[in-house]
């Protein structure tokens, strides 16, 4: 099967990551020479080896708002994504410059707040934002830390061009199909990983297991246990959820499992209560404790944050961790760097439009045919406007919503992601993707090699989240 | 380990057994209506199976009180709405062990996923009259890969002791009330004791537990209901009998009262019940009234279950 050359129609002006023109970068140079050496009866039947593999280990994704089938496969592209170490390099320092701004930033604004004070960031987007959480004002989590899993959304228009589309520093989702990904191409394309020099992710989980002991309360003693909170078989990421404390060694608890007495947290076991030192919560900061956040959750423990105040536990993401990942907060993280830790952002922000502010509101609704606009506090990409996308009256009735609430909606430019060779109906074509790398933070800061690569699998498409109709690929980072 | 996944291994174990009888119970439906016309006098074999089945009630609020083949069949394998039917506790087991996924090896998260999945592919097919022979070979098999992956890749730790304490409570249980439908519930005139019908009826039983052969090679042939009794409830060897079940329940909770070093409520019942019908001869059994003797199991190994749950599957203090 020969790859087609140039993007087809849609992908025009986007930045194929594959072809320089007519000739192939070096990190496909070997890519490119077995997809043409297989023929496309073996890549169809692989396809089809992929799908079955993953429905047998069982992961699958719920979409919300949808009925029928809750458990859905995302598509997942054999074609890999490819790194080469020096690009890597570069993303990687500026991905941990950036989750280390953000933990600055948290313990900054629950604490003094000297960013606010300086008159750098707003008091009312910090202090009036739903995720701030007054109830953790004061308290001082294990090594300064907040957000120990940073998700940091990246999209690339150019050879040097990396952009940050979002931050995410609450629980970040979709490491496992890093990590499985990973493991359907070793084990259906071994001869690739015997060829090329692909940095190994596979160590992410017992790192995730060594940074969540790495912030062990001040009240533990001896070898700290943790354990993943999760809501329960029935939320989407369940399987992640499952698959990473299978990975690490350590209990899957869902709130019923855990009570208070006093000033600890137990998990109840067979053998009677066993105390709890580090909670990896994939829950939100909602339903932690019902006796200081919704008193209707029946996902937390009562009386959780009694004792993570009084230092006898560790949560983690910390409670409040969510006003980072802002997209309002977001236009602000490159003055954070700068402010926090006196650095060049390595990382540009995408050029961001508040339609809170009037006249930024005033070019934004001029301009909403070319325009992306996101919900300030939506994800999985629901509720956006993709203008180029959409219909004339899409756009009408989009702009009746930001008059409404001008303050919940933030506009980005419409951005040539760059695009992969992606196994279409057609054959290997352009297709746009983004990137998710998963940044550790204890205490050290650690960057995982690889990360989730999504792709909008719909000719021409911009939205790549798996709700939308999006795929997975393996991401590879390539040692020189 | 936590209270909630040895709970959820518990019933997955108990509904994957449970699935299973239900099958067995179908067989004996569908050979023994291959019988010539059993004529007046005698209750609907269908009727007694959804009676053995414990869900009369629920059947006929749905379909009403004639007991039609095809109902039962739809009834006892494919209705949701029956929490036993095969189905349900294929799901319900796939639910309990999707719960807990950590705590299952690939090989038997594949048998009992598997087993899921070739469900919502049969339920696709049209359904004819002689697929049911097969949905009970098909039941009986997923169990034995479930068992067979447990067996050969599980760890023999505390998780694998909840696992065979689900097993073996249910199929105590099972087995009890499989032999209270043959001797309570379809013949309940004495005088058909000893004819064809009866022999044949004992055949069909033996055969369901996929104890036929294993019962000649025992007893040597002649079908009395004292024989017969005496090997599904007293005969340690026999795998589905009630005392080889009791052994099972005793050995595992042996091992988690070392492993835990401390005993339970279920330890002590157990004992008792175990000291009992180790002692028991049959013909004190057949004496008490086997309907009677079967029931009073029926109700302590019930009564078992609930201590193991007390005991471990709620922890906390």
């Amino acid at each position: 099967m020969v790859p087609q050359r140039e993007p087809g129609g849609t992908g025009i002006g986007a930045f194929n990551e594959m072809f320089d023109g007519k000739s192939v970068r070096p990190a496909y140079r070997q890519l490119v020479d077995w997809v043409e050496a297989t023929s496309p009866e073996t890549l169809t039947q692989k396809k089809q080896e992929a799908e079955a593999l993953f429905r047998r280990i069982g992961i699958t994704f719920a979409v919300y708002g949808e009925g029928g089938d809750t458990e859905r496969l995302i598509p997942f592209d054999m074609m890999p994504r490819v790194f080469t170490e020096a690009e890597w390099r570069r993303l990687e320092r500026g991905v941990k410059q950036r989750a280390r701004a953000l933990n600055a930033f948290l313990w900054d604004v629950y604490h003094r707040a000297e960013i606010v004070r300086a008159g750098v960031v707003p008091a009312d987007l910090v202090f009036r934002n739903e995720a701030y959480e007054p109830a953790v004002v004061g308290i001082d989590p294990p090594g300064r830390v907040y957000s120990h899993i940073v998700g940091i959304d990246i999209v690339r228009t150019g050879p040097e061009d990396f952009f940050v589309l979002e931050d995410n520093c609450r629980t970040p989702s979709g490491v496992s199909y890093m990590l499985e990904n990973r493991e359907i191409m070793m084990r259906m394309f071994p001869e690739l990983f015997r060829a090329s020099r692909i940095a190994p992710v596979d160590d992410y989980p017992e790192r995730l297991r060594r940074t969540l002991a790495s912030v062990a309360p001040p009240r533990c003693d001896g070898e700290p246990v943790s354990v993943v909170l999760s809501p329960g078989a029935f939320n989407s990421a369940y399987y992640e959820h499952s698959f990473l404390a299978d990975q690490m060694g350590i209990e899957l608890v869902e709130g019923q499992d855990l009570f208070v007495l006093g000033d600890l947290v137990y998990m109840r076991t067979t053998e009677g209560p066993k105390r709890v030192d580090v909670i990896y919560r994939r829950i939100d900061d909602a339903f932690l404790d019902p006796l200081c956040f919704r008193p209707d959750s029946m996902l937390g423990v009562p009386g959780l944050m009694n004792v993570y105040r009084s230092g006898g536990v560790s949560i983690c993401s910390a409670p409040g961790a969510g006003v980072a990942d802002d997209k309002a907060i977001y236009t602000y993280v490159p003055e954070m760097v700068r402010f926090y830790l006196g650095e060049t952002p390595i990382l540009k922000n995408v050029q961001t439009w508040k339609c809170g502010d009037p006249s930024d509101r005033q070019y934004v609704l001029e301009r909403l045919g070319e325009l992306v606009v996101k919900e300030v506090h939506g994800s999985g990409g629901y509720g956006m406007l993709v203008g180029p996308k959409s219909t004339r009256e899409q756009i009408a009735a989009y702009a009746e919503r930001i008059k409404a609430d001008p303050g919940d909606f933030i506009a980005q430019p419409t951005l040539a992601l760059s695009t992969c060779p992606t196994f279409a109906d057609e054959g290997l074509a352009p297709r746009h993707v983004d990137l998710r790398p998963y940044c550790l933070v204890g205490r050290e800061v650690h960057l995982c090699p690889g990360g989730l690569t999504r792709v909008a699998l719909k000719e021409g498409s911009l939205v790549v989240n798996s709700s939308q109709g999006g795929g997975v690929k393996d991401t590879w980072v390539l040692a020189d | 380990m936590l209270s909630r996944t040895a709970e959820n291994l518990y019933w997955l174990a108990r509904y994957m057994e449970r699935a299973e009888t239900m099958a067995r119970l179908l067989e004996v439906g569908y050979r023994m209506g291959l019988m010539p016309s059993t004529g007046e006098g005698y209750r609907n074999e269908w009727a007694s199976l959804v009676a053995a089945a414990g869900s009369s009630a629920g059947f006929v609020a749905k379909f009403g009180d004639e007991f039609r083949q095809r109902d039962v069949e739809t009834w006892l394998f494919f209705d949701r709405e029956n929490p036993s039917s095969v189905v349900s506790c294929i799901e319900t087991a796939r639910q309990n062990g999707r719960a807990v996924r950590t705590a299952l090896t690939t090989e038997m998260w594949d048998a009992l996923n598997g087993a899921f999945l070739d469900l919502r592919e049969l339920e696709r097919r049209p359904r004819s009259a002689a697929l049911l022979p097969q949905l009970c070979d098909w039941t009986k098999r997923q169990g034995a890969l479930l068992r067979g992956a447990t067996e050969g890749t599980h760890l023999q730790n505390d998780g694998f002791d909840f696992l065979n304490l689900g097993c073996y409570l249910e199929r105590g249980d099972n087995t009890a009330r499989l032999l209270d439908v043959k001797y309570y519930v379809l013949l309940p005139t004495t005088s058909m004791v000893g004819g064809a019908v009866d022999t044949y009826q004992w055949q069909t039983l033996l055969r369901a537990l996929s104890a036929y052969r294993a019962f000649h090679w025992s007893y040597r042939g002649e079908y009395s209901p004292r024989k017969i009794a005496h090997f599904l409830i007293l005969n340690r060897a026999f795998p589905r009998s009630l005392l080889h079940c009791q052994d099972h329940v005793g050995h595992h909770l042996g091992r988690l009262a070392q492993a835990y070093e401390s005993r339970t409520i279920a330890h002590d019942r157990l004992q008792v019940m175990l000291g009992e019908l180790a002692e028991a001869q049959i013909d004190d059994i057949i004496d008490e009234g086997l309907h009677e003797f079967l029931s009073r199991f029926i109700h302590q190994n019930a009564a078992l279950g609930q201590d193991v749950a007390d005991g471990y599957l709620f922890g906390g203090l």
